[in-house]
C-alpha cells in the first residue's frame, strides 16, 4: 500500500515565473521513510505544504493515507503530523502549555491532553524545561518540542521538513536518534533534507529534487551505483605496481589507473566483495602484499553533484561550510575524507 | 460545538500569553488611563462645556470609544504576528475548523477590552467622572462599547490577514483609527471644524458611538452644528447599524480570506 502518492504536481509563483514544483511525482510505501533531498529552493517545503493541505497546487493530484488531499483536506489532517522547517510553537508559552493546547485542539480532552503532554516531554527529554517559555529554549529543544507537538495523536503519516537544519552537531545527533525511534514504531515518514548524510542515515528511499523536479530516485545504494558504481583500490610498494595493475585490470575487465604519488592502483568493478577477494588471491599468488585494499563506493555527495550539476555543488559547499562554522569538526573531517576517497 | 470549543482554546491561549507576559496587559491599560489623565488635566481646562460636572463627563465616553477602536490594531497585529511565524501552518494542519483561530482571537481581544474598560472606568471615576443615568443604562453602554470593539476586531482580522509583516499592519491600522477617533466628537465639539469635515465627523461611527454612550451615561446629546441628520438624531440606532454592517462584511470576508490564504 502506498501511504503517500503525489502525481504531476505543479505550483508556480509570481505568475508562473517561479516554478516551485514542476511536474513533481513521488510515492511512499506504507511504513517506510522517503527522503526528499535537494538544495535550497528546490521545492521541498512546497511539496510538503501541498501534501499537508496547506497549499493548493496549480495542477496535479495527491493522496495521503489513501485520502485525496485536495478533495478531503480535513480528513487528511486527522491522520498526519507535520513538523515544519521553522519551529511552529507559541514562543511566549511554555513547552507544557503548547503541548496541552495542541492536545486540546486535537480534541483529546483536558486530562488526556495533560497526560500526553507529560509523556511527550519525558520522551523528548524536555521535562526539566517544560515550565519555561519556548523563547528560552535552544534550537534543538525547540525542534524536539515541535516534533512532539506533531506526535500528539499518533499520526499515520509524518512529514518533517528539514528537521535538523540549523542545529548544532549534538542537536542533530539527538534528532536523528529520535527520528530513528519513531521509524521503528512503524510510522510512514517523508523527510526533506539538504544534507546527504542525513538522507543516507535515515531514509529507505531517496528522491533527489532540483528546480521542482525529481531528477533521481532510488535507495542510497542504487543512487550511488547510478553515478558510477564501485572502484577497487589497491596500494602497493613501488616495485609491485606493474604486476598489481595487471591483476586489477584482470579482475575489473577495464584498464587500471594509477595514482603515482599514492602508489594507488584502481579500476571500476561490478562484482563487489568478490572482486576484492579475487584480486587478493592473485596478488598473494604473486607474492605481493598490498599495503591497503579497498572497495570504494561513491558518496551521496558525488551523486548529488553528478545529478544536479554546479548549482547543487555550490549548495553542498555552502552546507559544508555552514556546518564547519558550527564547529562540527568531526563530521567535517569525516566528510572531507569521504570526498578524498571518492576523488582518488 | 467543536468549532466553538476550538475557538475557546485559542482564546485561552491568548489569556495564557497575557499571564506569561503580564507587561502586555499592563501597558494596554496604562495607555488609555494616561489618555484620561492627559485630556482631563491638560486640555480639560481649555475646553469649555455647558455641562454640569464639566469636561470629564464628555471626555470619558470619547476615551472609551477611542480605546475600543484601537482593538482593530491590536487584533490585526496579533494575528499578523501569528501569520508570519510558522505557527499558523501548525494550526492549519490540525483537524480543527478553519474559523477557530480567527474567531478565538476576536473573543480574546474582546475579553481584554473588558479588563481595559473596567480599569479606565475606575480611573475616570477617580478623576470625577459620574454617569448620571441608572445602572442598567450604564451597563448597556459598556455592552455597546464591547460590541463596537468586537466588530472592529473583525476588520483587524482582515487587515492582519492582508499584510505580510506585523509591523506594517500595526502602523497601517493606527493610520486608519487615529484620524477616525479625532475626526469625531470624541474630544471636542465638531462645531469648530470646517464645514465639510463636520459632515465626515457626523457620519463617523466613532461619533455615533460617542454620542450613543453619552446618551446612555445620562448626558445631553452633544453633536455638531449640522445636528439634524439621521446619525445625530439616532446615534444608538446608527451605531448598531454600523456594527451589523461591519460584521456582515468582514466576518465572511475574513473567514474566506483565512481559509484561502494558502492560495497565496
Ligand atoms: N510564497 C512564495 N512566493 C514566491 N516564491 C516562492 C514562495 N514560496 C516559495 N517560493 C519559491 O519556490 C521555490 C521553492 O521553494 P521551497 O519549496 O521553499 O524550497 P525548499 O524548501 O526546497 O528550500 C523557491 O524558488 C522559492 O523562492
Ligand atoms: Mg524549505
Amino acid at each position: 500500500m502506498k501511504s503517500i502518492v503525489a502525481e504531476h504536481l505543479v505550483r508556480t509563483y509570481r505568475n508562473g515565473e517561479v516554478k516551485a514544483l514542476n511536474d513533481l511525482s513521488l510515492d511512499v510505501e506504507e511504513g517506510t521513510v522517503l527522503s526528499v533531498l535537494g538544495p535550497n529552493g528546490a521545492g521541498k517545503t512546497t511539496v510538503v505544504r501541498v501534501l499537508t493541505t496547506l497549499l493548493t497546487p496549480d495542477s496535479g493530484s495527491a493522496t495521503v493515507g489513501g485520502i485525496d488531499v485536495l478533495k478531503h483536506p480535513e480528513k487528511v489532517r486527522e491522520i498526519i503530523g507535520l513538523s515544519g522547517q521553522y519551529a511552529a510553537v507559541d514562543e511566549t508559552l511554555t513547552g507544557w502549555d503548547n503541548l496541552v493546547m495542541f492536545g486540546r485542539l486535537y480534541h483529546l480532552g483536558k486530562k488526556a491532553s495533560v497526560t500526553r503532554a507529560d509523556e511527550l516531554l519525558e520522551r523528548f527529554s524536555l521535562t526539566d524545561s517544560a515550565r519555561r517559555p519556548i523563547k528560552t529554549y535552544s534550537g534543538g529543544m525547540r525542534r524536539r518540542l515541535d516534533l512532539a507537538a506533531s506526535l500528539i495523536v499518533q499520526p499515520k503519516v509524518l512529514f518533517l521538513d528539514e528537521p535538523t537544519t540549523g542545529l548544532d552537531p549534538r542537536g542533530r545527533q539527538e534528532m536523528w536518534g529520535v527520528i530513528e525511534e519513531l521509524v521503528k514504531g512503524g510510522v510512514t515518514l517523508l523527510l526533506t533534507t539538504q544534507y546527504l548524510d542525513e538522507a543516507d542515515q535515515l531514509a529507505d528511499d531517496i528522491v533527489v529534487v532540483d528546480h521542482g523536479k525529481v531528477i533521481a530516485r532510488g535507495t542510497s545504494d542504487a543512487l550511488k551505483k547510478q553515478v558510477g558504481g564501485e572502484r577497487l583500490e589497491v596500494v602497493v610498494d613501488a616495485a609491485h605496481i606493474s604486476v598489481t595493475m595487471e591483476a586489477v585490470a584482470k579482475v575489473s575487465g577495464h584498464a587500471a589507473s594509477l595514482d603515482e604519488g599514492l602508489r594507488k592502483v584502481s579500476a571500476p568493478v561490478t562484482t563487489g566483495a568478490t572482486a576484492l577477494i579475487e584480486v587478493l588471491r592473485l596478488l598473494d599468488a604473486g607474492g605481493i602484499h598490498p599495503l591497503d585494499v579497498a572497495l570504494k563506493r561513491p558518496s551521496l555527495d558525488d551523486v548529488f553533484m553528478e545529478l544536479t550539476g554546479h548549482v547543487a555543488e555550490d549548495q553542498v559547499v555552502v552546507t559544508d561550510s555552514a556546518r564547519a562554522k558550527k564547529k562540527d569538526k568531526k563530521s567535517n573531517e569525516k566528510k572531507s575524507s569521504k570526498k578524498k576517497g571518492a576523488q582518488s | 460545538m467543536n468549532a466553538l470549543m476550538d475557538a475557546l482554546i485559542i482564546t485561552k491561549r491568548q489569556l495564557l500569553q497575557l499571564a506569561r507576559v503580564p507587561e502586555v496587559l499592563i501597558f494596554s491599560t496604562i495607555q488609555p488611563v494616561m489618555f484620561v489623565l492627559l485630556f482631563r488635566y491638560v486640555f480639560g481646562g481649555s475646553i469649555a462645556t455647558g455641562d454640569p460636572g464639566g469636561y470629564v463627563q464628555l471626555l470619558m465616553p470619547g476615551i472609551f470609544v477611542q480605546t475600543t477602536a484601537f482593538t482593530l490594531a491590536a487584533t490585526a497585529s496579533g494575528l499578523a504576528e501569528d501569520m508570519t511565524k510558522g505557527l499558523i501552518d501548525r494550526f492549519r494542519s490540525l483537524p480543527i475548523s478553519r474559523s477557530a483561530l480567527v474567531f478565538g482571537r476576536t473573543l480574546g481581544d474582546g475579553l481584554l477590552n473588558v479588563v481595559v474598560l473596567a480599569v479606565m472606568g475606575i480611573a475616570g471615576f477617580i478623576v470625577g467622572w459620574r454617569p448620571s443615568s441608572g445602572i442598567f443604562k450604564i451597563g448597556l453602554a459598556f455592552i455597546f462599547l464591547l460590541a463596537f470593539g468586537y466588530s472592529l476586531s473583525w476588520v483587524g482580522i482582515f487587515a492582519g490577514l492582508s499584510a505580510r509583516d506585523a509591523r506594517v499592519v500595526q502602523n497601517l491600522s493606527f493610520l486608519i483609527t487615529f484620524p477616525l477617533t479625532f475626526l469625531s466628537n470624541a474630544f471636542a465639539p465638531t462645531t469648530g471644524m470646517p464645514r465639510p469635515l463636520q459632515y465626515v465627523a457626523e457620519w463617523n461611527p466613532v461619533s455615533t458611538m460617542v454620542a450613543a454612550c453619552r446618551e446612555l451615561f445620562g448626558l445631553q446629546n452633544h453633536f455638531g452644528a449640522t445636528a439634524n441628520s439621521f446619525p445625530s438624531q439616532h446615534p444608538l440606532t446608527m451605531s448598531l447599524i454600523y456594527m451589523v454592517v461591519i460584521l456582515a462584511i468582514f466576518v465572511p470576508l475574513s473567514v474566506r480570506k483565512y481559509s484561502h490564504a494558502n492560495k497565496k
